[in-house]
């Protein structure tokens, strides 16, 4: 059974079946990644270009060792927005890059929307690697695969996401996609940092980090972005770490189990500290690992689908 | 030449003139008024407009017609010739030009390149120097050289303190300060703020960034007993606050673009740059107070707000690409389509808020339709049903997002200046 799209823009949309054939597929690549000899020919004589238009080289990183696990042949296009404004378009850029006969793009930028944009340029397969605060699905999509991984199941389960939720795209596709799978979703900030008419997508907010701790089975932490104008936001990060920092000292006042991701890189002793980063009820690691296997998945399941 | 126009309705809500009868001009004057005698057939052209309506030439008070700077994108003859296409015998076109109109040698320019064509356009000159909102412009000799009105438009005057000066300085010569309402703390956004912000993932503008401005305008303009008009409201606050304004006797006016009482944020969910305005597509509900407004005589006209944009830079990405969209073409079409074909505005009011109401804010009189006036008519038919076709529009820019839209209400033929618009063609009468 294949894909209902052959993008992926967002998990806005995308079905639960193809949610789960996604979470299944990538538990065989997971398998793979455990083997002596990581490589499987799937995708051998497809061309796959990582157009990134922002930094982010572990998100890069990720899906370049994906298209080589599955034996596609990889090309970065790392640039940043402002060269593309001043001389050539953005879509002269793209119009460059699809001349070169390439199957699939996996984009990043800064702008919502270039993900869907590109599908109306492109004959490639678009696969969405962040775009603007909107989605990063195979983020959430990685974070959904660790959950389900540690906990046996997504349905039921109450997961809270803690950070700066309006200048998140990781916290958008975790709420879509893990809706979508029956999940209790939540977000847990500073109500500055707390989108407009958030509620209306179903998701419960909280203020109070301790109690989004005791209403919840799975903490999903996010990065503060100190360089996205935060101090409108908060008054510092010594009060952010106080009042909303997950600490061990948190967590034990409710003496329970309760699973930590952080989709990285950490800031130590801010949204996290260390003991919690490192400490039993975390799965940071194995999200790096996951990923790897989502991204084969989908670059698998798109580049294979027609 | 003698050109005779028959079979429409002429209509003046100004003169009381609500009549079927025919007119001849003559060497661009109307000679005759009434109906015809045989004898007036001789050397004569007719023109048979059934099922129309003839009326005072409509007039646009909120155009950007990118000449000087931005030529490639319109100039002030495209942007005329797109004024007469879509109805309109008169404009008056933005300061935000490259150089701002903030000297009298480009509100003379403006004036001179505008001389020979149909349209009349009347620039309106910038309120501060540069439009920086750092000190009033040459507001006196402006005015002078012919501008009507004054406007940072694409921001708000900065300062409070700046705009009383404003207030002040134009009330010696009767003049209206045009305002842009948008707090510039909040400007860097792309789309309303609300649910559909949110789920697109794009930097939302609060509705509140034009209610803050809106409101501080008002509380100055009654302080200094200024002349304030609004451009392109849009938010149900702020035509709220002009309702208010209005009856407690301060001078302010409004105006509405099409867009914003036609199309909700709901069309930015296709990413589309062409849905993406200054100030942004609102909700259902402000789409509701635009009409509401302009029904209860709260906004008192429709402006187009006509801003040409290259395609190159619309197809930038979302939040890079430039506010705001062409309409000189598609106004009268929209207006009759969506108020008075939905029965929101009666063809009185239609007339009103395009070609009345403008020039009054402007302090230009209504043309009138009588024997020895120059002839400065619109011809429109109510009942035209028509596809928008962006390859035919005569603007240099095709940023429109009604392309392919049906609409019912079309222009026929205009008439200023000795020249008429008539099937696509300028004709000296
Ligand atoms: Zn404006």
């Amino acid at each position: 059974m294949p894909l209902a799209s052959r993008h992926l823009l967002g998990l806005y949309g995308t079905n639960r079946e193809d949610i789960e054939l996604i979470l299944d597929t990538a538990r065989t690549f997971r398998e793979v990644l455990e083997r002596p000899i990581k490589k499987v020919p799937t995708l051998q004589g497809k061309t796959v270009v990582n157009l990134f238009f922002e930094a982010s080289t572990r998100t890069r990183i990720s899906f370049e060792l994906a298209q080589k696990r599955l034996s596609a042949d990889t090309i970065n296009f790392t640039t940043s927005t402002s060269s593309t404004k001043k001389g050539e378009t953005f879509k002269d850029t793209v119009r460059n890059i699809e001349a070169m006969k390439v199957d699939m793009i996996v984009v990043r930028h800064e702008s919502a929307g270039v993900p869907l944009f590109l599908t109306r340029i492109s004959n490639a397969n678009i696969i969405n690697a962040g775009d603007g605060t909107h989605e990063h699905p195979t983020q959430a999509l990685l974070d959904m695969y660790s959950i389900k991984e540690k906990l046996g199941k997504l349905e039921g389960l109450r997961i809270c996401i803690v950070g700066d939720i309006a200048h998140s795209r990781v916290a958008l596709s975790n709420i879509y996609g893990l809706t979508t799978m029956g999940a209790n979703v939540s977000v847990c900030g500073p109500s500055t940092m707390i989108p407009h008419s958030l509620e209306r997508l179903g998701v419960k907010i909280f203020t109070d980090v301790d109690k989004a701790i005791q209403e919840n089975d799975v903490l999903n932490v996010l990065r503060i972005q100190l360089e996205r104008k935060a101090g409108d936001r908060i008054p510092s990060l010594r009060e952010y770490r106080n009042y909303f920092g997950v600490t061990t000292e948190r967590l034990e006042k409710f003496n329970k189990e309760i699973l930590i991701l952080h989709p990285g890189p950490i800031n130590r002793g801010i949204e996290i500290s260390s003991e919690v980063a490192d400490g039993p009820f975390q799965v940071i690691l194995d999200q790096v690992t996951n990923g790897v296997a989502i991204r084969m998945a989908v670059l698998y399941l798109l580049g294979t689908k027609n | 030449m003698n050109i005779i126009i028959k079979g429409t309705t002429i209509l003046n809500p100004e003169q009381n003139i609500n009549e079927k009868t025919d007119l001849i001009i003559s060497d661009g004057v109307i000679s005759k008024f009434g109906n015809l005698a045989e004898s007036d057939y001789k050397n004569a052209k007719v023109y048979e407009f059934n099922n129309s309506y003839c009326v005072p030439g409509l007039f646009d008070m909120h155009v950007h017609l990118r000449e000087p700077g931005r030529e490639d994108e319109e100039t002030i003859i495209t942007g005329s010739d797109s004024a007469a296409a879509g109805g309109f015998t008169g404009v008056a076109c933005m300061p935000n030009t490259n150089p701002a109109i903030d000297t009298a040698e480009v509100v003379k320019f403006i004036k001179e390149k505008s001389q020979q064509h149909l349209v009349e356009v009347f620039p309106i000159a910038a309120a501060t120097q540069e439009r920086k909102g750092e000190g009033l412009s040459p507001m006196i000799e402006l005015f002078e050289a012919g501008a009507i009105g004054f406007s940072d438009d694409g921001n708000a005057i900065k300062s409070a303190s700046l705009l009383r000066n404003a207030f002040e300085y134009v009330k010696m010569f009767d003049s209206v300060i045009i305002e842009h309402c948008e707090d510039e703390s909040f400007a860097d956004g792309a789309m309303n703020e609300g649910i559909i912000s949110t789920s697109l993932g794009l930097p939302p503008i609060p509705s509140i960034a034009e209610d803050i401005i809106v409101m501080r305008d008002i509380i100055t303009a009654e302080y200094s007993n200024g002349k304030i008009h609004i451009a392109h409201i849009s938010s149900k606050n702020a035509i709220e606050l002009v309702r208010q304004a209005k009856k407690k006797g301060i001078n302010i006016t409004a105006e509405a673009t099409p867009h914003h009482f036609t199309l909700t944020e709901e069309s930015l969910k296709s990413y589309d740059t062409n849905y993406k305005m200054n100030p942004p597509l609102r909700t259902k509900e402000d789409v509701d107070a635009v009409i509401e407004g302009l029904k209860d005589g709260t906004i008192d006209c429709i402006a187009s707000d006509h801003a040409p944009h290259s395609i190159e830079e619309k197809e930038y990405e979302f939040i890079y690409a430039p506010n705001g969209i062409i309409g000189l073409e598609t106004t009268l079409g929209l207006t009759l389509t969506e108020l008075y074909h939905k029965k929101h505005l009666n063809i009185v009011q239609i007339i009103e808020k395009l070609s009345i109401n403008p020039r009054k804010i402007l302090k230009i009189p209504t043309p009138q339709i009588k024997e020895g006036e120059k002839a400065n008519l619109t011809i429109f038919d109510p009942n035209s049903i028509w596809t928008v076709d962006i390859s035919k529009f005569k603007s240099k820019c095709k940023n429109s997002p009604f392309n392919n839209k049906l609409l019912t209400g079309k222009m026929l033929a205009v008439i200023n200046k000795n020249k008429m618009l008539f099937e696509d063609k300028f004709i000296h009468i």
